[in-house]
């Protein structure tokens, strides 16, 4: 699939992982129980109401604070199809890719994309189209190093198929 | 070609003669790290890799300490996962409830972290270690699971940026106040994905206990990495203590960096971070009339024996006020048993604080000392996002030890000078 296509839902700078996944909830780490959490202390009402595909667009930081992998699993888990953002915090940035949870950054994307735009994903190309907007942005190209972790379906399996030939 | 400290670290463990900012580069791990809430993730991947053993059961360390003692049937379940594993792997390095601490309290100070050393986390406080002039940051579960089959993981080398601060700190003043100013002047990503190395007169008279406080917040400002170039005091601080050999490596003098901050800290007060952002900081004595609920002194950024020394000189022959919980944390079963010797403990109780075994518990929401909907805690602790002790409507202020115990016995935010 390398299309994704979704409603946008829009929040501010600096979203951290307590927003994304309250520690309250870290006594699991089973996917559906944290993505019934999922942004909750940023949106109590995103859980219930997100769609499948839906695609989260935030400001500059995302997902600094904790390294829980539990924040990326539980936006995937939501039914989350990526996340565009002005930028991401490092470890967010890292997990996100080896559990395999599209991330695209743009600022001028997260500037200009506003809450419940129609916005479809090139994943390969990494072009932004607002569908609601009738606009175009591009994301930052991502190291191709970690386009391979990618084609292999995860930092994982990269690593099966490096020690297992 | 001249090289940062932390560069020279990273080009050692990836065999080679020179790195350089961007570039993607595999590197052989001295240690790796896990806990109660990101080891059964890692310990899940690691099953799926298809390989029987950790690359070295000596260097694979558990902690379970987020949750513990455990607070519910899951948390059970969480950290028996941990409990097993190590079993199972045999590892030299897994530290049980009684005879644990705070993973970043702990590692240092049972001598498995030295100068030079690599060291990758699954907690994002993994940076504590660069205090002793180590690489050390931390990762997700995935990259830990991965860490621990091959003994190696893929890091981009990153930018650095030198802060040199200069002159003689104030009485109160000290790594905490140091690392929230910096905060608090370059912002929550004013270091993101660079390296924060920290220089200067005022970081060279700085106790060991002051520089791991510092470190362990620069993820607070994005950063990769904390780092303090090793001297003197790292090498007394290591000395009989490390269980392997170290190497202790410094920057060139003409080593590049993407930004160099110097600051004047001589006039420098206690600093108090305001909800709900580590660099939303102002002096103690701006922070206005601030009635607080609860103060938590503790955590691995203030749970080490100077800052419980700390609270205790302004708590002894105190009473906490009667609308405050103050809740002590030591940050090891090593600091609560010298604390207890030393006295501290008992000026605690004395004062009418709680006294706990070592736990993450209150700093994460966890447990011991959850906030209510309206409260407001003052802590000793590095975050202050919404909703990071409790009710997403409660509110954490962060100061240092001395001011978090002025505050609970004045019941509001005070300078330590106010109570003495």
């Amino acid at each position: 699939m390398n299309q994704l296509r979704g409603k946008a839902w829009k929040f501010g700078d600096d979203i951290d992982t307590d927003a994304i996944i309250p520690a309250r909830y870290l006594n699991t780490s089973d996917p559906r129980e944290l993505a019934a959490h999922c942004m909750e202390d940023a949106d109590p009402s995103f859980a219930g109401r997100v769609q499948p595909g839906d695609i989260i667009v935030a400001g500059k930081n995302f997902g600094c604070g904790s390294s829980r992998e539990h924040a990326p699993i539980a936006i995937k888990a939501a039914g989350v199809s990526c996340v565009i953002a002005a930028s991401f915090a490092r470890i967010f940035y890292r997990n996100a890719f080896n559990i395999g949870l599209p991330i695209f950054e743009s600022p001028e994307a997260a500037a200009k994309i506003q809450e419940g735009d129609e916005v479809a994903v090139d994943v390969e190309s990494g072009t932004i189209t607002n569908l609601t907007r009738n606009e175009q942005y591009r994301a930052t190209p991502v190291p191709p190093f970690m386009q391979e972790i990618i084609a292999a379906g995860g930092l994982i399996n990269y690593v099966a198929r490096r020690l297992n030939g | 070609m001249p090289m940062t400290i932390t560069e020279k670290i990273l080009a050692a463990h990836a065999g080679l003669d020179r790195v350089e900012p961007g570039q993607l580069i595999n590197v052989r791990v001295d240690l790796v790290l896990g806990n109660d809430i990101t080891a059964p993730v890692a310990i899940k991947e690691f099953r799926r890799i298809g390989v029987e053993k950790v690359f070295d059961r000596e260097r694979v360390v558990l902690v379970p300490d987020h949750f513990v003692p455990n607070k519910d049937i899951k948390s059970a379940e969480q950290a028996k996962i941990l409990r097993d594993f190590a079993r199972q792997q045999q590892l030299t390095h897994y530290f049980e409830v009684g005879r644990m601490g705070i993973e970043h309290c702990l590692l240092p100070e049972q001598g498995l972290v030295g100068p030079g050393d690599v060291v990758i986390g699954a907690d994002s406080h993994t940076c504590t270690y660069g205090a002793l002039g180590a690489f050390a940051t931390g990762v997700g579960s995935t990259d830990l699971a991965a860490a621990m089959a091959l003994g190696e993981i893929w890091l981009k080398v990153p930018e650095s940026i030198k802060f040199v601060y200069y002159g003689e700190l104030q009485p109160w003043v000290g790594g905490k106040d140091l690392i929230l100013y910096t905060i608090g002047q370059i912002g929550v990503d004013g270091a993101l994905y660079q390296a924060m190395e920290f220089t200067g007169p005022a970081i060279e008279t700085l106790s060991m206990d002051g520089r791991l406080t510092m470190a362990n917040m620069a993820v607070e400002a994005g950063a990769k990495n904390g780092i303090v170039p090793p001297d003197e005091i790292t090498l007394d601080y290591v000395k009989g203590r490390a269980r392997r050999p170290y190497r202790v490596y410094q920057s060139d003098p003409d080593a590049r960096y993407a930004r160099v901050y110097e600051f004047d800290v001589s006039k420098l007060e206690p600093q108090v971070a305001f909800p709900h952002l580590p660099s939303n900081v102002r002096p103690v004595s701006q922070a206005g009339h601030v009635e607080i609920q609860q103060v938590v002194i503790g955590s691995c950024t203030n749970g080490r024996l100077e800052d419980l020394r700390l609270a205790a000189r302004v708590l002894q022959g105190k009473k906490v006020h009667p609308d405050v919980r103050l809740i002590v944390i030591p940050g090891t079963q090593e600091v609560y048993r010298t604390a207890l010797k030393e006295g501290l403990i008992e000026i605690f109780i004395d004062a009418g604080a709680a006294v706990s075994t070592p736990t993450c518990g209150p700093c994460l929401g966890g447990h011991m000392g959850i906030l209510a909907a309206g409260e407001r805690c003052l802590a000793t602790t590095n975050r202050n996002f919404v909703g990071r002790m409790g009710h997403p409507e409660s509110e954490v202020y962060l100061s240092n030890p001395a001011v978090a115990a002025a505050s609970a016995i004045l019941g509001r935010i005070a300078a330590p000078q106010e109570v003495l």
